[in-house]
């Protein structure tokens, strides 16, 4: 019994971490300025400055005047940000993308972090689970409200619980 | 000079050798109980001394090349390529790790002068200090091999010898130009302390975790100068590149955090290894990461591994330092695989919320940022090999990435000193957790009923929203820290009758060690607070001619004046401006573009009005051709002084966490002493 409650907060930890996630990684811009603005940080400034295009500051740059007034052409014939993005990368090349596209080998980029941070997450988890039940196995409780008690006294009086 | 300065580097790697191979078959000796001619404590003795006068032999070096710049002797190629006799002193100095040799000669510097402080403190623990400074030893052979025959600083010029030189980069020609370095430095080549001692621990099988302790101060105090090194940075970007930012993800910023986030890993999870002889194994090849981590940040920096505004040109000492990995990695490990057996925890964790369990998880977002950030500065070369084409990794990929790993580490930064060690009850972390919760809502929603409008604009936009959560967990992880504080300071309060003050200041000397570093908690959750506040910058751009005014934020900014200056280093365009705020003048600001004469490259020297709730941060960004009248970029960047305040905190914090408590921690630590140890003979000296 205890257990299955114990599974079911774990599904809605995990349902609410998975909804947390979806915000973080759905969420976008709206109107023309901050999708021009949104755009024109998606993109590298052909110079060889190395800035983002939304930030290359230079007076004189040979790039970054023409390449913002393109991007302000393409939105104002109503190319998604998809299509303006293939134009900058067929006509500039794939490095005035400022980040990987999100397909073929590109895709990597992007999901091998989630990947490596579920993975150990995940391993973590079960490897301190695997530890603790290998603990009450053999015994020792790993807590007890003696205990809990006893500890909270001790906090209480010491304002410390060892040195951090 | 040219000779004394080679001839001196010379003499530091013939005393970098000796220190090796005499250090290397004194405890070779020891080890095995030989008998040979001259005694192996005598020989390891000979060889810690050789390795004090590595640090004269290199100091004369490095004071060999400061004076040849002092001296305009432009006959080394060095100085002809990175100073001119217009430069102001202080940058002839700085020129010392202006270029690729110079650079490699202050890390050799540093080096030596770790090694120089390490050698005389080696009564600490002879043994120990002895397998420390033979390791140690290796890595200055390894470094003044390359400055002596990859890099030499000292090359002369051929043909006739120029009147005068190419001068400083110009964005080097800035006054925190002259400390950011050494400090990142400090930080990289300190890491090479912990590293040699883990690496000897190791070896010898040191009993117990006294070599932790032995090394904290050295971690730390690295751990120090690098994130000072690191924020110092960000500070000369903020204020010499002129876009507004401070942290770009260049290839080398990530250069630079990804020792930090590894070094940070292991000053938390060793903690575990201290009171509870947990994570030997992990340690250890944290501590062999971060050292790993320095000489890869070396090599992206000055191989031409990946493109970077900041990088040296390229060179071929990359392949020098792709041999001084592959060497290093190997010798860890073969010397783990060896020794493995010797890190068997004495402990494991008993339950999921835990104070370890807190570091445990700690640890894993550390080192998921260090891969990410990794990973996004390899892909590039990956993608090249794989699909044929270089793509680039820049700012959207880690801010996408990076930033929820960040917001979760900030979350741990205020869950872990409300979890006590080893286990704890629901109830207790329930009543914990009250305050920090209360917090964290009443910060949403005083940011939804005081922020933009519509409210959806704080989920629509993605740094709004991520903003919206650095707030709250900032307020909520701020609680936390306090409320241990208030805790710790009102029992002492009651016991000793003192006042809340007097307490706090009673209870941080008692366990200088943990309120130390809730004090860089705090820090660190400040800064957080000054990045989420990028959310709003503002900026606008415009030409101004006389008396015409821009607007930005509640400022007005009028032209009341625009005009050049020169000498003998570079001549400057500024505008002088005004500023309104209610329609009542507050201050002038003067942004100036420079051109340097000796190199002919322009250079923004940005104006920063900085105060608690925003920059105005002014960029003269040219003089338009046709009208002649200069065009001014505004920024107004909110909080970004809390980001400088927060790393101020961090420093005291940490030196705070440095200074002795008044009274001994309560930690027990078991010493366990494997009867192989004690067969060994023992070193003269020390313990």
């Amino acid at each position: 019994m205890r257990y299955a409650v114990r599974n079911r907060r774990w599904i809605k930890g995990v349902q609410a971490a998975a909804l947390a996630v979806a915000v973080c990684f759905s969420i976008g811009a709206t109107d023309a300025t901050a999708r021009y603005e949104k755009l024109s940080h998606q993109f590298m400034c052909s110079c060889g400055c190395g800035q983002v295009l939304g930030e290359c500051n230079h007076v004189g740059c040979p790039a970054s005047p023409v390449q913002l007034a393109e991007l302000k052409v393409d939105m104002t014939n109503g190319l998604g940000d998809k299509e303006i993005m293939d134009s900058f990368a067929a006509k500039y090349g794939a490095t005035v993308l400022a980040a990987p596209t999100t397909s073929g080998f590109n895709l990597v980029a992007w999901i091998a972090p989630f990947a490596v941070f579920l993975a150990a997450l995940l391993g973590t988890i079960l490897l301190v689970r695997h530890w603790s039940i290998g603990r009450k196995q053999l015994g020792e409780p790993a807590s007890t409200p003696g205990m809990d008690a006893l500890r909270e006294r001790i906090r209480r009086e010491t304002g410390s619980e060892g040195s951090y | 000079m040219a000779t004394f300065g080679s001839l001196a580097l010379l003499i530091g790697l013939a005393l970098a050798a000796y220190n090796l191979f005499a250090g290397g078959v004194a405890l070779r000796l020891i080890a095995t109980g030989q008998q040979a001619a001259i005694s192996p404590e005598r020989l390891a003795d000979t060889a810690r001394r050789a390795g004090i006068a590595i640090f004269v032999a290199v100091t004369a070096a490095a004071f060999a090349l400061v004076y040849a710049a002092l001296t305009n002797d432009f006959s080394i190629t060095y100085i002809m390529e990175h100073s001119n006799r217009a430069l102001d002193v202080k940058y002839k100095f700085a020129a010392l790790w202006s270029g690729q040799e110079g650079s490699l000669l202050l890390w050799c510097w540093l080096l030596a002068a770790y090694g120089f402080v390490l050698r005389l403190r080696h009564r600490t623990d002879v043994k120990l200090y002895a397998y420390a400074g033979t390791i140690f030893a290796a890595i200055q052979v390894f470094f003044l091999a390359v400055v002596n025959f990859a890099a030499p600083p000292f090359s002369l010029l051929r043909g006739t010898v120029p009147a005068d030189g190419n001068g400083l980069n110009p964005l080097l020609q800035y006054p925190e130009m002259v400390i950011h370095p050494p400090m990142l430095y400090l930080g990289y080549v300190g890491f090479s302390v912990p590293f040699a001692f883990a690496l000897g621990a190791l070896m010898m099988r040191y009993p117990g975790e006294k070599w932790i302790k032995i090394t904290r101060v050295w971690t730390l105090v690295t751990w120090l100068f690098l994130t000072f090194g690191i924020f110092l940075g960000m500070h000369w970007a903020y204020a010499v590149l002129g876009w507004g930012g401070y942290w770009g993800w260049d290839p080398v910023e990530n250069a630079s955090f990804m020792p930090w986030l590894t070094g940070t890993a292991f000053m938390h999870s060793v903690m575990m290894q201290e009171k509870r002889g947990m994570m030997k194994s992990w340690n250890v090849w944290l501590i062999f990461s971060t050292f790993l981590l320095t000489l890869l940040g070396t090599t992206l920096t000055r191989g031409g591994l990946v493109s970077s505004v900041h990088a040296f040109a390229q060179s071929s000492i990359a392949t020098w330092f792709y041999v001084a990995m592959g060497v290093v990695l190997a010798i860890c490990i073969f010397t783990y695989i060896v020794q493995r057996d010797h890190l068997r925890a004495d402990h494991q964790l008993e339950s999921l919320v835990s104070r370890e369990s807190s570091f445990l998880f700690n640890n894993l977002v550390l080192l998921t940022a260090c891969f990410v950030i990794l990973w996004g500065t390899l892909f590039p070369i990956l993608s090249e090999y794989v699909q044929g084409s270089k793509v680039t990794v820049g700012a959207p990929f880690y801010n996408r990435v990076a930033i929820p790993i960040g917001l979760f580490l900030l979350f741990l930064t205020g869950v872990g000193p409300l979890l006590p060690w080893r286990a704890t009850s629901l109830k207790a972390v329930k009543r914990n957790f009250i305050v920090p919760s209360i917090a964290l809502w009443a910060t949403v929603a005083v940011c939804l009923a005081f922020g933009p409008r519509p409210l959806s604009t704080w989920f629509s936009e993605a740094g709004y929203f991520y903003a919206l959560v650095a707030f709250s967990l900032s307020a909520s992880v701020f609680t936390a820290i306090a409320s241990e504080f208030l805790r710790g300071a009102g029992v002492i309060a009651r016991q000793t009758g003192k006042n809340l003050a007097v307490a706090m200041y009673l209870l941080t000397r008692r366990n200088t060690r943990r309120y130390g570093g809730y004090l860089i908690h705090i820090g660190v959750v400040i800064i957080v607070v000054g990045l989420a506040g990028a959310a709003f910058n503002k900026s606008t751009e415009k030409e101004l001619a006389l008396h015409d005014s821009m607007s930005v934020g509640p400022y007005t900014l009028e032209c009341v004046g625009f005009t050049q200056d020169s000498n003998a280093n570079y001549n400057s365009d500024y505008a002088l401006l005004d500023v309104y705020q209610n329609g009542k003048k507050q201050f002038q600001m003067a942004p100036e573009k420079r051109v340097y004469l000796a190199s002919q490259q322009p250079q923004t020297m940005v104006a920063v009005h900085s105060v608690l709730s925003w920059d105005l941060y002014v960029v003269f960004e040219g003089i338009n051709p046709d009208t002649n009248q200069p065009i001014i970029k505004a920024f107004l960047n909110p909080l970004v002084s809390w980001i400088w305040a927060g790393v101020v905190l961090i420093v005291g914090g940490t030196f705070i966490a440095l200074v002795p408590s008044l009274t001994p921690a309560t930690a027990a630590i078991k010493v366990t002493a494997p009867a192989k140890v004690h067969a060994e003979p023992v070193l003269k000296g020390g313990d």
